[in-house]
């Protein structure tokens, strides 16, 4: 083993990789080698730092320098200057939303984004190497597996989640020790665990990240509860689409195996403990555990009626125990730091930290962990830095097709299971979508409800047939077509779908027609009534007008795709709402601001 | 498969490792040489890799070790500062690679400033 002087840490999330940190490290490398540093600076892949916004991210340390947005050829410049003479590139620091401060000096855990964090679930993404299990140890890692083992027993193990209050992260917010207790209740010869990392919100990706970033905590999280719950097989359902989660998560099981931290007599003890990986292909419906449990079966992933409860009757018909990926991810901190310091967090009824991905209209697009009971508008404006170009926030929409749209009014609710609950939403897995002023409501129930229909399985019909119906009736209201009365009929087929949909996909479906409509029922009703979106979003109830600023430069009659704008030259042009497009191409040119919409 | 003692030691001898990725929270101590051209003119580098190895053998796992640019006195590099937890910065001037155990054993390790290779000294002289 070697001691490095300084240690280079390059995001190998998702978000950084699609921005090119692959590149980066292989520059550092070579300009490593180049300046003759190879033995004294050490370059790490990392899991996510949350901050996607601002990636691709290097972290240089020991000195904790924070570089946002690093190109291949900043490289050069961060090896000869900080590296080889230990002065910090001042103009690639992050600079703070906030306070729009650039300070080099500034540690993370200062930065406005991480300030009002706890990461807990997130406590090993971007600071350890994923694929290397040493440095998973070094950060406690599998002491918790140790202690259980070897100083616990099993009704013990159930007992510290049990009190912990941890509720299933996946969305119900289920009391995860309860699901544990009943599965451990089962009399079977074989009992299985599972981990649900068929993360398919659009807008969620704390899953990915924990999977990326530090596979192991699922690893030691899983063990512990096939211990607890008497099982000695699990399985990891992650979706195909998650190819750098799949890779770390293979090479994480390898190394746990070689180290027998999985296997036969771990630690020496009678209990025996595997894990398999099985690929999702992608169905949003496989997310749902019946349907989830069918697919890793090999059957087609539909979903049946429960009872019987997986924790009776799952996974190839045997009590089965299936908790999300950030739900494991708490595990192991609360058998090590025990119940009490879990719970002292949160709110009443939900305990410990959560965490959220912000996405839309936000600055600070990323992942943040943050304590039970904070405030919507601190996740929004003080982590997430608010909406950006100074538009103002409209809604936020939490809890992905599930959830529904909270409005400005309701931003000061500290979040938590029940609390998003009374404001006509919910946790979901905790995707956090924020929308401006030029977001029509219509069109986003429209764009959740669209997902639905594309992802429903069809086994039962009001699912298959009647969201269709709910679907048809919106693409006809943002195209200008409402009737009277198409309110009152989504409200009627949303209540029956509701209530007779046969898994929580479809019985969820409606619930962003719902919240929409209980919030912005006057756009519904300007979209209708009036032949009009207030947010000059739909396209079929809008329209381009020049107005008496036009200079008559000619720019937009020269980009017009479709010749809609005429005029003579130094004269107001006109656009004939015929021939537009409305692709926009026009506003965007203009200098003077002479185009509106309307 | 790896014993419980085992997995200890890995633990600890990869935390000595990756120490250094934890944000400074006053519990370190810093050994902070100074490597503008002057320094690495001056032959600071063989110093730093002189400290790096000191620190590896005897398996240190609360220092850092980082350079910094130049402070201006040229004619005493190579400068190496100690900083330990809470105590006050000491500089040590002309600073070999030979120097280099002795300032861990005394200074790092042991809490006590030799005296004779610190600015102080060269100062009088």
């Amino acid at each position: 083993m070697e001691i490095y002087r300084a240690h280079v840490l390059v995001c190998g999330g998702t978000g950084c990789s699609s921005s090119g940190s692959a590149t980066l490290i292989e520059r550092f490398n070579e300009k490593i080698a180049e300046n003759g540093l190879e033995k004294e600076v050490k370059v790490i892949r990392t899991g996510c730092f949350g901050l996607c916004e601002a990636g691709p991210v290097v972290i240089v340390y020991p000195d904790g320098t924070f570089y946002s947005r690093v190109k291949p050829e900043n490289v050069d410049e961060i090896v000869t200057e900080h590296l080889l003479k230990g002065r910090k590139v001042e103009h690639l620091v992050y600079t703070d939303h906030a306070t729009h401060e650039q300070d080099a000096n500034k540690a993370l855990e200062d930065i406005t984004f991480y300030k009002h964090q706890k990461r807990i679930a997130l406590r090993n993404c971007g600071v350890i190497d994923p694929e290397n299990i040493d440095e998973y140890l070094a950060m406690d890692g599998y002491k918790a597996l140790e202690k259980a083992l070897t100083k616990m027993t099993r009704e013990e193990v159930i007992d510290e989640i049990l009190k912990s209050g941890l509720r299933g992260r996946g969305g119900g917010g289920f009391p995860t020790g309860l699901k544990w207790k009943f599965t451990y209740n089962s009399v079977s010869d074989q009992k299985y665990v599972a981990c649900n990392a068929d993360e398919g919100d659009p807008g969620a990706f704390m899953d990915r990240s924990i999977l990326e970033g530090d596979p192991h905590a699922i690893i030691e999280a899983m063990a512990i509860a096939g211990y607890a719950i008497g099982a000695s097989e699990g399985y990891i359902y992650v979706r195909a689409e998650y190819p750098i989660a799949v890779k770390r998560l293979t090479v994480a099981i390898e190394q746990a195996r070689e180290y027998g931290l999985l296997g036969d007599n771990i630690f020496g003890t009678d209990f025996s403990f595997n894990l398999f990986i099985r690929l999702g292909a992608g169905a949003f419906v496989c997310g749902e555990e019946t349907a989830l449990m069918h697919s890793i079966e090999g059957k087609r992933g539909e979903p049946t009626t429960r009872p019987p409860f997986p924790a009776v009757k799952g996974l190839f018909a045997k009590p089965t125990m299936l908790n999300n990926v950030e739900t494991y991810a708490n595990v192991a901190q609360i058998i090590l730091h025990g119940a009490d310091w879990y719970n002292s967090m949160g709110t009443e009824k939900s305990k410990g930290t959560k965490v959220f991905a912000l996405g839309g209209k936000i600055n600070n697009t990323g992942l943040v962990e943050v304590p039970m009971g904070t405030t919507l508008r601190t996740i929004i404006y003080d982590i997430g830095g608010g909406c950006p170009n100074g538009k103002k926030f409209k809604a936020v929409q939490t809890g992905g097709p599930s959830g529904g749209c909270l409005p400005e009014s309701l931003l000061d609710t500290p979040v938590d299971y029940d609390n998003l609950i009374a404001a006509g939403s919910m946790m979901g897995s905790g995707g956090m979508i924020v929308m401006d002023e030029d977001n029509c409501m219509v069109d986003i129930a429209r764009f959740y409800l669209d997902f639905i229909v594309d992802e429903s399985c069809g086994k039962c019909t009001p699912c298959r047939v009647g969201t269709k119906r709910m679907l048809e009736i919106l693409n006809r209201i943002v195209n200008g077509k409402g009737k009277e009365g198409d309110i009152e009929k989504l409200e009627e087929l949303a209540k029956t779908i509701k209530s007779t949909a046969l898994c929580g996909l479809g019985q969820t479906a409606p619930n962003p027609v719902l919240s929409t409509l209980h919030f912005f029922r006057d756009e519904y009703e300007a979209h209708i009534k009036e032949k009009r979106c207030p947010a000059h979003h739909c396209k079929a109830l809008l329209q381009y007008v020049i107005t008496d600023k036009c200079r008559g430069c000619t720019a937009c009659a020269r980009v017009c795709p479709a010749q809609a704008i005429s005029g003579e030259v130094k004269k107001q042009h006109v656009i004939d709402p015929d021939k537009c497009l409305k692709c926009g191409a026009c506003m965007e040119k203009c200098r003077f601001g002479a185009i509106t919409k309307m | 498969m790896k014993s419980l003692a085992e997995l200890e030691a890995i633990r600890k001898a990869t935390l000595s490792r990756i120490n250094l990725r934890k944000e400074e929270k006053g519990e370190t101590t810093r050994v902070v040489i100074g490597m503008a051209t002057c320094g690495i003119a001056a032959g600071a580098r063989p110093v730093m890799l002189a400290f790096m190895d000191e620190i590896e053998k005897r398996k240190l796992t609360h220092v850092t070790v980082s350079q910094t640019g130049c402070i201006g006195m040229c004619r005493l590099e190579p400068m190496v500062d100690v900083i330990l937890p809470g105590k006050e910065k000491v500089t040590y001037v002309h600073v070999k690679p030979e120097m280099v155990p002795r300032i861990v054993a005394e200074h790092v390790v042991n809490g006590r400033p030799v005296e004779e290779y610190t600015i102080g000294a060269a100062e009088k002289n």
